[in-house]
């Protein structure tokens, strides 16, 4: 096997965008108050994680990981679907997508 | 394997089932499946192996737990016969999602790659998120899908980038290489990559099971939900996931148990203190018995820790005690709330006089889960105990013995309010499936802790 494109970076280059990403995802479910931002970062700690695989997956020279990338946004978009919807059905009862109206359970 | 597949048809047979008008004959053909599914379930004790490029593998341990999963799931099923009787328009909806709920645990017990622990957890809790937001115009139901979804998601994760840095370090996904790859190097030469990647996922199945210091969505989901989903979530999540877990250190993880053994210490001793603490001042009893499944998570820790050992009956033992207790207790609690309006302790108030029958199969349900004889509760907790002794963690178990006493506490509490404090006199009707399932629950608590061998040797 020849050195693909990718590989013309070194690997440790994409281990450390990949977890600056996660960690902008993480930071960013942490601090931010808007449900459909925190949304975002989510998928934002999501994607990281696949850039991180496909890397690997292509420095190895082994397909598995970009066969897992394929489940990962399969299961996201579901994820997503049902976080939204759950979301619509917070907005109509509380016209609000601030999760801090989100404070009827406490104890 | 069959399991799974059945399961998964009789998922699909739900959702088809409105199309062809069979409400009626759903709730009854549910049940018989899941029963039918249970035979076939026990048919594969002696026919294990591993499936699809051992994607999934089936052994004493996965079969054991499975048919665990599906007796928690037919008593659930036998309920929602009387508890979603005023939600006819939806009920094929609410099944065929509790089923696939189901499909998701019987995948985290059986999985033999990390693809399928992902696909698992996420089938699983995707399908926990809509039912916990299932009451679409009350706030509080919607409040607690949003938080369990959100928690759930940042759950998954991390356990995804711990699951990437593993590959990156092993090149594949599957249990057995990973493990022999643990094997075949010195605790020094393994990669600080696979260290940090094996942490993440423990983050991520703590988070799934339950335990502090990531136990903070529990309360708040399980007050929120409706109450047959929190009995289900209470039981069928968190056995599922400490199977999973438990897999995941015996096949993969076993050679470096020892680096990460202090961190499930404190994760275990942080559980039994916050849940059995911060329960002793609960008013609702929905959020009672989600500090009562902290603390049980910190107990179960224990089974993981002393692993080396082979404490996978114990574990087994356990979870089983557990979950009858729990049922048991939702099936009682379920239909006073509803004729109460009240969710809290004090709903019991005088049902010691009103309803004996009821009353009486709640205490037994609440003293197993303290762990008093001659229920399975007690033994549950004396076979953990011995486990964690002979691997060598006195300390840690003489901890969890002072937990579990002022666990007692607070299971009283709930016994208290029946038989000392006065009600007002609402009539309390409740269906007698709801009896049925208490009775089957108590009996089968009474029978494990009478007889353990049942169970203890299976695996």
């Amino acid at each position: 096997m020849g050195e693909t494109t990718l590989q013309a970076i070194p690997q440790n280059w994409y281990l450390l965008l990949s977890t600056f990403l996660f960690c902008i995802g993480v930071i960013g479910v942490l601090f931010r108050r808007n449900a459909i931002i925190i949304l975002m970062c989510v998928e934002l700690m999501l994607n990281a994680v696949n850039l991180l695989l496909v890397s690997f997956s292509a420095y190895a020279n082994n397909a598995d990981g970009q066969v897992f990338v394929f489940f990962i946004m399969v299961v996201a978009a579901a994820e997503v679907a049902v976080g939204l919807a759950l979301l619509v059905s917070i907005y109509r009862n509380v016209m609000s997508t601030d999760i801090d109206v989100l404070s009827k359970l406490k104890g | 394997m069959n399991t799974l597949i059945y399961t998964s048809c009789l998922g699909l047979f739900c959702l088809f089932a409105e199309i062809f008008n069979l409400r009626k004959l759903l709730i009854p053909a549910v049940v018989i499946g899941i029963t039918a599914i249970f035979g076939v379930n026990y048919m594969e004790w002696n026919q294990g192996g591993s499936f699809y490029n051992d994607m999934l593998r089936i052994d004493h341990f996965s079969v054991a737990f499975s048919s665990l999963a599906l007796v928690i799931g037919l008593l659930i099923f036998v309920m929602t016969a009387d508890y979603y009787k005023n939600e006819q328009q939806h009920i094929s909806d609410y099944l065929a999602i509790l089923i696939f709920t189901l499909c998701g645990a019987l995948i985290m017990l059986s999985y033999a790659n990390m693809a399928m622990l992902f696909l698992g957890i996420e089938i699983l809790s995707i399908s926990l998120y809509i039912m916990a937001g299932s009451k679409r115009f009350d706030t509080k139901s919607n409040e607690a899908g949003f938080k369990y979804f959100l928690m759930g998601a940042f759950a998954s994760g991390f356990l995804l980038f711990g699951i990437a840095l593993i590959y990156g370090v092993t090149n594949s996904f599957n249990l057995q290489k990973i493990g022999e790859y643990v094997m075949n190097h010195d605790a020094l030469t393994i990669s600080p990559l696979f260290y940090i990647g094996m942490m993440l996922m423990l983050v991520a199945m703590l988070f799934k099971v339950a335990a502090a210091p990531f136990h903070f969505w529990s309360p708040d989901v399980y007050e929120g939900s409706p109450a047959l989903i929190t009995a289900f979530m209470s039981t069928l999540v968190k056995i599922a996931a400490f199977g999973a877990l438990y897999r995941l250190f015996a096949n993969c993880f076993m050679g470096t148990l020892t680096y990460v053994e202090s961190t499930l210490v404190i994760a275990a001793v942080a559980s039994l203190a916050i849940g059995n603490f911060t329960a002793l001042h609960q008013t609702n009893f929905k959020r009672l018995m989600a500090y009562s499944g902290i603390s049980h998570a910190g107990y179960m820790l224990l089974g993981v820790i002393s692993l080396y050992v082979g404490t996978a009956s114990a574990l087994f033992y356990y979870s089983a005690g557990y979950a009858f207790a729990t049922i048991g207790a939702f099936a009682v609690a379920i239909p006073v709330f509803h004729a109460m309006q009240n969710e809290g302790i004090d709903a019991f108030n005088g049902l010691g006089k009103k309803s004996p029958l009821l009353a009486a199969l709640l205490t037994m349900s609440m003293l197993s889960l303290a762990g008093i004889p001659p229920f399975a509760g007690f033994l549950g907790k004396y076979y953990i105990f011995s486990k964690a002794i002979q691997g060598g963690h006195v300390t840690l178990t003489l901890i969890a013995v002072i937990a579990s006493m002022i666990g007692a506490y607070y299971y009283l509490k709930v016994v208290l309010a029946m038989y000392t404090k006065e009600g007002n006199d609402t009539e309390i009707e409740v269906s007698p499936l709801y009896v049925m399932v208490a009775v089957f629950c108590v009996a089968m608590s009474l029978v494990l802790g009478l007889f353990p061998d049942v169970l203890m040797n299976l695996i």
